[in-house]
């Protein structure tokens, strides 16, 4: 199909100019190799491959080797985001998937119901307790099954303009009800700038807002799927949202334009609702502003609280074609679990590791926040009151949805719950027509 | 004649033709076949639809293509698709065929360079050259908005800016198919007609444009399937605005089934009906041009 290639050479375009992390690359097709080595009479070391778009994970992967020469792992660097979800069930279905892959919690539920991911629970009976609970729902769906091993996780919280917070005079907001006030406060004081923009393209900030809400969007109770993606809470985050891109208070320019890095250097967007990995982003897309942003707790809904949301993370998952199951859930669990693998993930990937105790152990604040010497105390704290909720086997539908649906709400002035309950109903729809059983 | 002379004969133009046959079987024949046997298909699953077992694929007839053609968001997308394509078909090739005409005549001056430079813009990938003019067309970048205060990226100046990137892209190619034909023509017609006293417009819109219908043809048809299959400009301008949906155009709504909501089998059916669509119009619209222009039944 035309559309196959097209789509490849778009996503590899799209990511490199529209950077997230700076890690769109071309990649080498992998994982025949591995599945060509016979199951029963395995000669010579184990082959692996690994798909992932962490940065510098084939450094951290040569230590593996080096100290495994009988398991030898292939990174192959993947874009990352949907298209690499997309890509993974893709060659799962045509009998050629990687051994290992980087999972995103929300994907992970549609690799199960694929039946494209191994089920761990054995390999991983030793490793649980390294995990917050939360965490560890994500990659069980609150199932008996394990299938994959956390890696990172997102918490989100409130990344500001420290600066021109000071000059104009506006205090960090504790809710987001003074997240609103001082939207419209700042509009007052400098019509050019903007305290926030709402992004109609970035699903996963929208869940991690609604989780902070309290969001419920899937659950499972016994045999059957709960589905509420149009709850309370969610309906209130997107009015809250709907109600100052409407009155104009923010912009709706969406993250990881090129207009969005363009205000960022300027000045012109002085809030990112994001998460813990936000360093890297800003490091890459505002190189300007370095040393001139602070972070703090996400606004609350009720002052006093101390709830969060997740935007991102992601675990590793083994192939459930992999003739190799043992040698790559060895691994999976080496690189998430022990001391020097977590070391170099956090050193090396630059990322916030879900291993309870390796969270404990960041030490500097990342270069971009030099400033903040407690940047990883806060984080810590933050991740405390993150609360997430199970995701669905459709995600990608409920994510598409969102986009159509904030992109024609932002479009037409319509209301931001309409297209909440837009996104419902997809969902619905979707796990209707597959034959999922669903709780009325 | 020997027998066995007689027996080779035959074999021989299948013997060549082999290459052809395996090849036209292994890159189309297979993958249309897989591509109708996947349509006629569906996952369904049972319960909670985790862990082995608990999906399955089954047969469900002409219920894929059904839903297709029941689809209103694809025959909306056929709507854009054809507002966006009459312009730029429109502007497209009369674009290519007066620059065409234009580097004929004798007097124009730069030839060559005007030529090659009209045929540039086609070198550069479709996806190279969206994001280009995205870039033009974002308010806070854009150098067209000092001049021009008008939002391009909007709901109703989108159609114009993505045929642009297409007229942009496209122009050259056409003319460069239409100025082939047009060295090709003797000489001596026009000298000829302006014997009989015809201006150099005259000569173009009565000798010229008539000896050329074949090549406006061949364009015209070769473009109307390019605007059927109309993917990359709204799929690359996407990230730049709100108002391009996943479903813009059919092909963008097979790429949506098939690798963002996991449908493979939808997107096969609705690939199998664009491309009946896309025969139907092209070869309609051969038939119609013919029975007009050269009187054949």
């Amino acid at each position: 199909m035309r559309a196959t290639r097209l789509g490849a050479v778009l996503a590899a375009a799209l990511t490199a100019t529209l950077t997230i992390g700076g890690c769109g690359s071309s990649e080498p097709t992998g994982g025949s190799e591995a599945a060509a080595t016979s199951p029963a009479a395995p000669q010579g070391p184990v082959k692996l491959t690994y798909w992932t778009w962490a940065p510098n994970m084939d450094k951290i992967v040569a230590v593996w080797n080096k100290d495994h020469p009988d398991i030898q792992i292939t990174v192959s660097k993947q874009a990352g985001g949907d298209d690499a979800a997309a890509k993974f069930l893709t060659a799962a279905k045509a009998g050629n998937p990687p051994d290992l892959v980087q999972a995103e919690y929300q994907h992970l539920p549609s690799f199960i119901a694929a039946d494209a991911v191994a089920d761990l629970k054995a390999e991983t009976a030793a490793i649980k307790g390294e995990f917050g609970e939360g965490i560890w729902g994500l990659v069980t769906l609150g199932t008996e099954a394990v299938y994959a091993v956390p890696q990172d996780s997102g918490p989100m919280m409130l990344f500001y303009r420290q600066d021109l917070f000071d000059k104009h005079g506006l205090q960090v907001p504790k809710t987001w009800q003074e997240y609103g006030e001082a939207a419209r406060t700042l509009r007052k004081k400098d019509p050019k700038a903007y305290l926030g923009t709402f992004s109609s393209k970035d699903p996963g900030a929208f869940t991690g807002l609604a989780q902070q809400a309290g969001a419920q969007w899937w659950s499972i109770s016994g045999e059957s799927w709960k589905v509420n993606v149009a709850d309370e809470p969610t309906k209130k985050v997107a009015d809250f949202w709907g109600g100052l891109v409407k009155e104009g208070a923010i912009d709706d320019t969406p993250f990881f334009t090129p207009e969005w890095n363009k205000a960022l250097n300027d000045g012109k967007l002085l809030t990112w609702p994001s998460a813990v990995w936000a360093p890297g982003v800003l490091s890459s897309n505002a190189p300007k502003a370095k040393g001139k942003w602070a972070v703090a707790p996400l606004p609350q809904w009720n002052a006093g609280e101390n709830f969060s949301g997740f935007w991102g993370g992601s675990s590793v998952a083994v192939s459930a074609k992999t003739p190799n199951k043992a040698a790559a859930a060895q691994f999976a669990t080496w690189i998430n679990t022990d001391p020097k693998a977590l070391d170099l993930l956090v050193k090396e990937a630059a990322i916030y590791p879900a291993a309870a105790k390796a969270q404990a152990a960041l030490g500097a604040a990342p270069d971009y926040f030099a400033n903040q010497p407690d940047f990883w105390q806060q984080a810590a704290t933050v991740s405390a009151g993150a609360r997430g909720f199970t995701f669905g086997p459709n995600v990608g539908v409920t994510y598409n949805a969102f986009k159509d649906g904030f992109d024609k709400a932002l479009q037409d002035g319509t209301s931001f719950s309409d297209a909440v309950q837009a996104m419902h109903e997809a969902t619905v729809a979707d796990m209707r027509k597959s034959g999922f059983t669903l709780a009325s | 004649m020997t027998p066995t002379s007689k027996r080779r004969t035959p074999l021989a133009p299948y013997v060549i033709l082999t290459p052809a046959i395996v090849l036209f079987v292994l890159f189309l024949a297979l993958p249309i076949g897989y591509t109708v046997y996947l349509a006629m298909r569906r996952t369904q699953v049972s319960g909670l639809g985790l862990g082995a077992g608990a999906r399955r694929e089954v047969f469900v007839g002409f219920d894929n293509f059904a839903a297709a053609l029941a689809d209103g968001e694809l025959w909306a997308g056929w709507l854009r698709v054809l507002g966006y394509g009459a312009l730029v078909l429109v502007v497209m090739l009369g674009l290519a065929l007066l620059f065409a005409l234009l580097l004929d005549s004798a007097r124009v001056r730069l030839s060559r360079f005007s030529r090659i430079s009209i045929f540039l813009p086609y070198a550069v990938p479709g996806v190279a050259a969206s994001l280009m003019w995205g870039f033009l067309y974002l308010p806070s970048l854009s150098p067209i908005r000092a001049i021009l205060d008008v939002d391009l990226l909007g709901a109703s100046t989108i159609t114009y800016s993505m045929a642009n990137v297409a007229v942009w892209g496209g122009t050259g190619f056409n003319m460069l198919v239409l100025y082939t034909t047009l060295r090709a023509i003797p000489r001596d017609y026009y000298e000829a007609a302006r014997l009989d006293g015809a201006s150099e417009l005259q000569i173009a819109l009565r000798v010229k444009i008539p000896i050329l219908a074949p090549a406006i043809i061949l364009t015209t048809v070769f473009s109307i399937i390019a605007t059927i299959q109309v993917f990359t400009e709204p799929t690359t301008l996407r990230p730049f605005t709100n108002t391009i949906s996943s479903t813009w155009s059919p092909l963008m709504k097979v790429y949506r089934d098939a690798f963002v909501t996991g449908d493979l089998y939808s997107a096969a059916a609705t690939s199998i009906v664009i491309a009946a669509i896309s025969l139907v119009l092209s070869f309609g619209f051969l038939r119609v041009v013919r029975d007009r222009a050269f009187g054949e039944g």
